[in-house]
């Protein structure tokens, strides 16, 4: 791994000792964000596989049933029986934090809560199997609506793993390492530095006495 | 107040409107790209799109993905399901785990 390019002073050294206690502590904090946010992801996939099933293969039913519906109804006839609905739906939504990632929760109102008055035509003129597509669409409604919030929390917080992962990566195999090798590097070059001047100081002293030897010798 | 659309070819998404949520049919992807960054400028929340348009919109997905609003949500269009939309769930599950885990 390879040392950052700065210069072995003291003072570089104290600095790369606090932004390494930062970096062990924010691996630390964003480790445990991850699995926390794993877990809770964990959850909600589950959930999410589930429903999308349910729903998809509700859908399809309904599906089936509108087209034979609209094979044997005039377009015409299939548009102007569809055309005013006879509820709404509105929808309102907050917000919930997971880990800090805002994930929405939704609320919708239908202002026709009677699921015999869902039919915004009269009977007379449109086939059963359109009832049948309207009523299986009506029933199959909230959980539409809950897998809308679900697949939307599992993109949100798939998406935040995964960069929360690439940060501990990063921290775990680059920034760490690379400030380690750095602060041995200006350990061991101070070191260096008071040997050479410790036995510099010898070797003068040496000299020095060596000097006054010869000046008592004569 | 929010807005819950249903995107997808005429047929597909007729039905939907005797429910009260807004239809929007559109007749080719040109059309679905236009009325979806359309749909996404306004206060929809919930967009209902089917695969048949979603797989030819991969990129304009993934755009709106990492936004909190709107949620595309995709549904089967007429007839059968592509698998799309469990393919994202697989997709998202493999992005966040690194494999996927929860199998068939």
């Amino acid at each position: 791994m390879a040392k950052l390019a700065v210069n072995p002073t003291r003072m570089e050294l104290t600095r790369l000792k606090v932004r390494l206690k930062t970096a062990r502590r924010g691996h630390k904090l964003l480790k445990d964000k991850r699995d926390e946010l794993m877990k809770q992801f964990l959850e909600i996939v589950r959930q999410n596989r589930a429903l999308r099933l349910k729903v998809e293969a509700a859908l399809i039913k309904a599906g089936n049933s509108f087209t034979v519906a609209s094979a044997a109804m005039s377009p015409e006839f299939l548009e102007e029986a569809l055309l005013y609905p006879k509820q709404s739906v509105a929808l309102d939504f907050k917000y919930k934090n997971i880990m800090s990632v805002n994930v929405p929760i939704y609320e919708f109102k239908t202002s026709n809560d009677d699921p015999s008055e869902i039919f915004p035509y009269g009977f007379a003129t449109t086939l059963g199997e359109l009832d049948d597509a309207v009523l299986a669409l009506s029933e199959i409604l909230p959980d539409l609506l809950q897998l809308a919030q679900i697949e939307k929390s599992v993109q949100l917080l798939s998406q935040e793993i995964e960069k929360t992962r690439r940060r501990v990566n990063a921290l775990e195999y680059v920034m760490i390492p690379q400030l380690e090798e750095t602060i041995r590097y200006i350990v061991m070059k101070l070191d260096e530095n008071e040997r050479g001047n410790l036995s510099r100081l010898m070797k003068v002293k040496d000299m020095m006495v060596a000097e006054a030897r010869k000046k008592n010798a004569y | 107040m929010y807005k819950i659309a249903v995107m997808g070819d005429r047929e597909s998404v007729l039905s939907f409107k005797a429910l009260g949520i807004e239809t929007v049919s559109v007749e080719n992807v040109a059309e679905a790209k236009n009325q979806l960054h359309r749909m996404a400028e306004e206060d929809y929340a919930v967009i209902y799109l089917t695969e048949q348009f979603a797989s030819e919109l991969k990129s304009e997905l993934a755009v709106y993905a990492e936004r909190v609003t709107p949620a595309i949500i995709l549904i089967p269009g007429k007839g059968t399901t592509l698998g799309i939309g469990l393919a994202a769930v697989k997709e998202a599950v493999e992005r966040a785990v690194g494999a996927d885990i929860l199998g068939e």
